[in-house]
């Protein structure tokens, strides 16, 4: 620290105000709406602070009470999600959530979205949320083990979305690449409703020892706060209050200086040297310099420790002159950690850094009076109590209508679509080509999945498993939201996203332990678009409940609309699973010909929502899949026995497609291609028995020997379960039939369709348009 | 028998190289820091992949001016196995320890999947427990891994018997569509004249138990213990 610090207790800090800083605008009701404060909101600001703020103060209360700091829409309702269970070691509040997973371990995971920044430059916006992600994961004092992503994209005929699209992948990619954590999994969905707003969420997982599980926490009156990592820059200032606001067409250009940009061999570095200073036992505390930068992570470290920090702005590390406190204050340059050191080890803590070429100075320290105090060259330019700060953003409970636009979607009489009969082999194929539907290797193929050698389940099935090396047990982890169920009906969408996570876990064989979310909607103040937020709220706290899959964190997003008009709600589920044996690991693809081809749960004449109608008709209407919560426990509980006591060759989440899609996928998705002959009995229309997306189902196969064993297993736990076929050979035929429809063709050609669709469509953007 | 695995600031496989060498048994592994200047008495030497630096410049352009690879350089010229994979073979080449240079994939893409490679030659420390022309199931993780050479060299290396592993079909074919990123001759790794420099795209580290979907990697432990037992003999 400088030697014109003052130190603390010379001073009383209710009396010190600051003075404004030469060249610091007045502050007008303009100046407090460019920040994104309301007029109430300043009135509060005021009432706080007991006289008006400074610029930078004002700019400071800009960003901790912007939705994405202070998740002010959006607090009142998280509440209602549950968050606890006796393997729950850390819920919401934190950097990540962090769970008990058995033999001394924590497993820390956390999803963050990185939207807004993606729409506006793809590529650095998504590398540098994978890096947010993983700092998230690091600071905790876990090593990151896996990432997955979830992305949303407007449909690809437009050249624009392909290039967000490929940008996006290309960024994820690189990122996670070059720090060398695998990608284990994730989902994309293309709908013209994420045209102008991709949605990209990144997730990651991180393991510890449970000793080793450190806090954002800057206690101890006297310790040196540090920043380390990279220098700080005018990257990204006001990144926070960005992301809560909605986009317009303006905003591709005027945006860029606050999209942040990533530097992963950095990351590499600080994910070591952080590392290795939370287990040296030279720090109390550190967190992620991410969305609001030196702000957040001081005030909120502050905060939670019920400390105060004053900081000196001449001490920050800059890679510009001339930077202002405002600036660094809100400045989100990338791969920079807030460290809480104790005092006296600072020698200590540069040593590590320095280790891993890189820097850490001392630019303040822990103090007792609760104040988060900012000095420039020895002055004070702002003077803030922090636990007002850090958690006395207003909230608001909003009025929340449902739209009329939905209401008469969800009316929409859907029995004209379900007329077709006889030969659906090309509506089939067509299916098939859709990118929603079609193998997505041309996304996970740019990423490195098998880094760090221990990578079980690959991307492409149900769920990604990552083994516990030293011991028998693995881990498994999901994301899940389909957006048209949850714009048709937002409670039961969620539901569905927290259904389908749950399948998708237990068909890997994995129990479902614990889920961290990322709420991605539109602007709440629009009273149908707080409609959505309350009730995919209530939905995911009712199935999470159920479950028994508490939520431990997580992100929310608001904002996301283009020109006035709103993505579908998106509330994405990332769910982790437990498997006791890594050899129950079960995978979603047909081994053997002649095994037994089962479903299980129950097929409903549904079409509402499906990429069907999407597809076939341009049609997003009807009524979103019923969801039985009690039914899919009891499915969870079958398939994993089964499971469990090696009863499967595969088991596959019946989703987006319907069994059709779900046969299809089961059929090539593997290392050969086996043909499948299946005779369905049902005399539903056959559009909904191949199509339909009836929620709850699960396609399995198994030897031929243990089909009464699986049936009597199904039947124990009160599922329907009937075999419906049998594996066919390598490069056989592909037949579906009941009493009133069919679909026939090859195998071989399945697969073609399959594989073949992404890279097609995508081919079309290197002769268009550099990515 | 001790082996040393470098780490450079960027290096992401070192900890897998390691596990690979104490699952397989038999070697003694240590990391050795880019900032070192003695390997220590190794018997051998293993260059992780990653992104040394990362690799900002030209793949593995800066990581050969480690003090570190001063040492590795010494051991080499002294006849001792050396083994560069991924990121690894890139360092080799650019320090001069193996010939040509790794481009970027044909399809300027990052890729990573499991290709097949063909044995090519037996005559190496590290290939002696396979069958010629066996065929292995590796994963590839890499953006530059176009192998590339003038011809004098590429004939060289044919003639010499010097092409270790070459991309093939799953049936041992030179197929186009098994060449995953337009490397010439279908070239995966190479060793240098004196047959004690080997350098690689795929990751042998990562096929070495049957949890991670293939163990085609453990031949070339096998090998090179077999060639260090004998050595040491």
């Amino acid at each position: 620290m400088s030697d014109s610090t003052p130190t603390t207790s010379t001073v009383d800090p209710e009396t010190v105000i600051p003075a404004p800083r030469p060249g610091d605008p007045e502050i007008t009701p303009e100046v407090v709406e460019a920040h994104g404060l309301s007029p109430e909101e300043y009135e509060r600001v005021v009432g706080v602070m007991g006289r008006t703020p400074t610029f930078t103060e004002l700019g400071v209360f800009s960003a901790m009470w912007s939705e994405h700091c202070g998740y002010k829409n959006s607090k009142r309702l998280l509440s209602l999600l549950p968050t606890e269970a006796p393997w729950v070691i850390q819920g919401p509040g934190e950097n990540a959530g962090v769970i008990d997973v058995g033999d001394g371990m924590a497993l820390a995971f956390k999803i963050e979205s990185h939207n807004h920044p993606s729409a506006v430059e793809p590529y650095q916006g998504a590398a540098t949320g994978v890096g947010g992600i993983l700092r998230d994961i690091f600071t905790m004092g876990a090593r990151p083990i896996a990432v997955l992503d979830s992305l949303r994209f407007g449909d690809l005929d437009s050249g624009r979305n392909r290039y967000l699209f490929a940008g996006v992948v290309k960024g994820v990619g690189d990122y996670g690449n070059c720090v060398g954590i695998p990608n284990i999994g994730g989902e994309v969905f293309f709908d013209r409703a994420y045209d102008g707003n991709p949605l990209v969420n990144a997730m990651a997982l991180g393991l510890m020892k449970r000793e080793e599980l450190i806090k954002g926490e800057a206690s101890g009156t006297g310790n040196p706060i540090m920043a380390v990592g990279a220098r700080t820059g005018r990257d990204g200032i006001h990144g926070a209050t960005f992301a809560s606001e909605e986009l317009s067409e303006d905003s591709d250009e005027a945006s860029r200086p606050q999209v942040q940009v990533g530097d992963p061999f950095t990351e590499k570095l600080l994910l070591e040297a952080s590392l290795e200073l939370i287990r040296s036992g030279h720090i109390v505390g550190i967190q992620d310099m991410g969305a609001a930068g030196v702000t957040s992570s001081a005030s909120e470290m502050a905060g939670r420790a019920g400390s105060g920090v004053e900081l000196e702005m001449a001490d920050v590390p800059v890679r510009e002159e001339g930077m202002t406190p405002y600036e660094i204050l809100l400045s989100e340059s990338q791969e920079r950690m807030l460290v809480a050191a104790r005092k006296g080890r600072e020698e200590d803590v540069r040593k590590i850094l320095a280790k891993w070429e890189l820097e850490a100075e001392v630019i303040g320290e822990v103090t007792d009076d609760g104040y988060f105090r900012i000095l420039e060259d020895g002055v004070v330019v702002a003077n803030i109590p922090a636990l007002p700060l850090t958690d006395g953003c207003p909230t608001y409970e909003r009025e929340g209508i449902e739209g009329d636009d939905v209401k008469e979607a969800r009316a929409r009489d859907l029995t004209e679509f379900l007329a077709p009969e006889g030969d659906l082999t090309d509506p089939f194929l067509r299916l098939l080509g859709s990118p929603n539907i079609a193998s997505k290797r041309w996304i996970y193929d740019q990423f490195d999945t098998t880094v760090r050698t221990s990578t079980v389940v690959r991307p492409g099935s149900d769920a990604g498993v990552v083994r516990l090396r030293g011991s028998r047990k693995a881990i498994a982890a999901t994301t899940d939201c389909n957006g048209r169920y949850c714009w048709l009906n937002p409670r039961e969408g969620a539901k569905a996203a927290v259904a389908e996570a749950a399948r998708n876990l237990v068909c890997t064989g994995a129990l479902p332990t614990a889920v961290t979310n990322n709420l991605n909607f539109g602007n709440p103040l629009k009273p149908h678009i707080y409609f959505q937020l309350r009730e995919a709220v209530l939905g995911m706290a009712e199935a999470c409940s159920l479950f028994e899959t508490p939520v431990t964190g997580g992100n929310v997003s608001l904002f996301n609309e283009t020109d006035g008009v709103a993505i579908y709600p998106t509330p994405v589920i990332g769910m982790v699973g437990l498997l006791d044996d890594v050899d129950q690991a079960t995978r979603a693809f047909f081994t053997h010909e002649g095994d037994a081809i089962l479903v299980l749960g129950e097929t409903r004449e549904e079409i509402g929502g499906s990429e069907y109608l999407y597809r076939e008709h341009d049609l997003v209407a009807g009524e979103a899949p019923l969801v039985d919560l009690l039914a899919e426990r009891r499915l969870q509980h079958a398939v994993l026995g089964m499971a469990q006591k090696g009863l499967l060759r595969s088991a596959h989440d019946c989703a987006e497609g319907g069994l059709a899609a779900a046969l299809a996928e089961s059929a090539v998705g593997g290392e050969k291609a086996l043909g499948v002959k299946v005779e369905l009995t049902s005399r539903l229309a056959p559009v909904a028995v191949f199509f339909g997306e009836s929620t709850g189902r699960v396609v399995l196969s198994c030897a031929p020997d243990d089909e009464s064993r699986v049936l009597d297993t199904a039947r124990h736990h009160g599922v329907p379960a009937a075999r419906i076929g049998t594996v066919g050979n390598e490069g056989g035929a592909f037949a579906i039939r009941t009493p009133l429809g069919s679909i026939e063709t090859s195998v071989n050609e399945v697969r073609t369709r399959y594989f073949g669709a992404l890279p097609a469509l995508m081919e079309r953007t290197r002769s268009e348009e550099p990515v | 028998m001790k082996v040393a695995v470098i780490t450079f600031p960027g290096s992401n496989c070192d900890y897998d190289c390691y596990h690979a060498l104490k699952t397989l048994g038999g070697f003694e592994p240590e990391f050795r820091w880019h900032g070192d200047r003695e390997l220590k008495g190794v018997d051998a030497v293993f260059l992780p992949g990653g992104f040394s630096y990362g690799d900002y410049l030209r793949s593995g352009a800066i990581a050969r001016f480690s003090p570190i690879m001063e040492a590795v350089r010494d051991f080499a010229r002294s006849g001792g196995p050396v083994v560069g994979i991924c990121n690894g073979f890139q360092v080799l080449c650019e320090a001069g320890l193996l010939p040509g240079a790794l481009l970027a994939n044909e399809s300027l893409l990052f890729r990573s999947y499991d290709i097949h490679i063909r044995v090519e030659t037996l005559r190496t420390p590290f290939t002696s427990a396979y069958e010629r022309h066996q065929v292995l199931r590796i994963p590839i993780a890499h953006g530059d891994g176009n192998y590339h050479a003038d011809d004098e060299v590429l004939a060289e290396l044919e003639g010499e018997d010097r092409i270790v592993f070459r991309y093939v079909s799953p049936a041992g074919d030179l197929t186009p569509e098994a060449n995953p990123n337009g490397s010439a001759h279908h070239i995966a790794g190479i060793v240098n004249e004196s047959r004690n420099v080997l350098g690689m795209m795929p990751h042998p580290e990562r096929a070495v138990e049957p949890v991670l979907g293939s163990t085609d990697g453990a031949g070339l432990f096998a090998s090179l213990r077999a060639h260090l037992e004998g050595a040491l003999a």
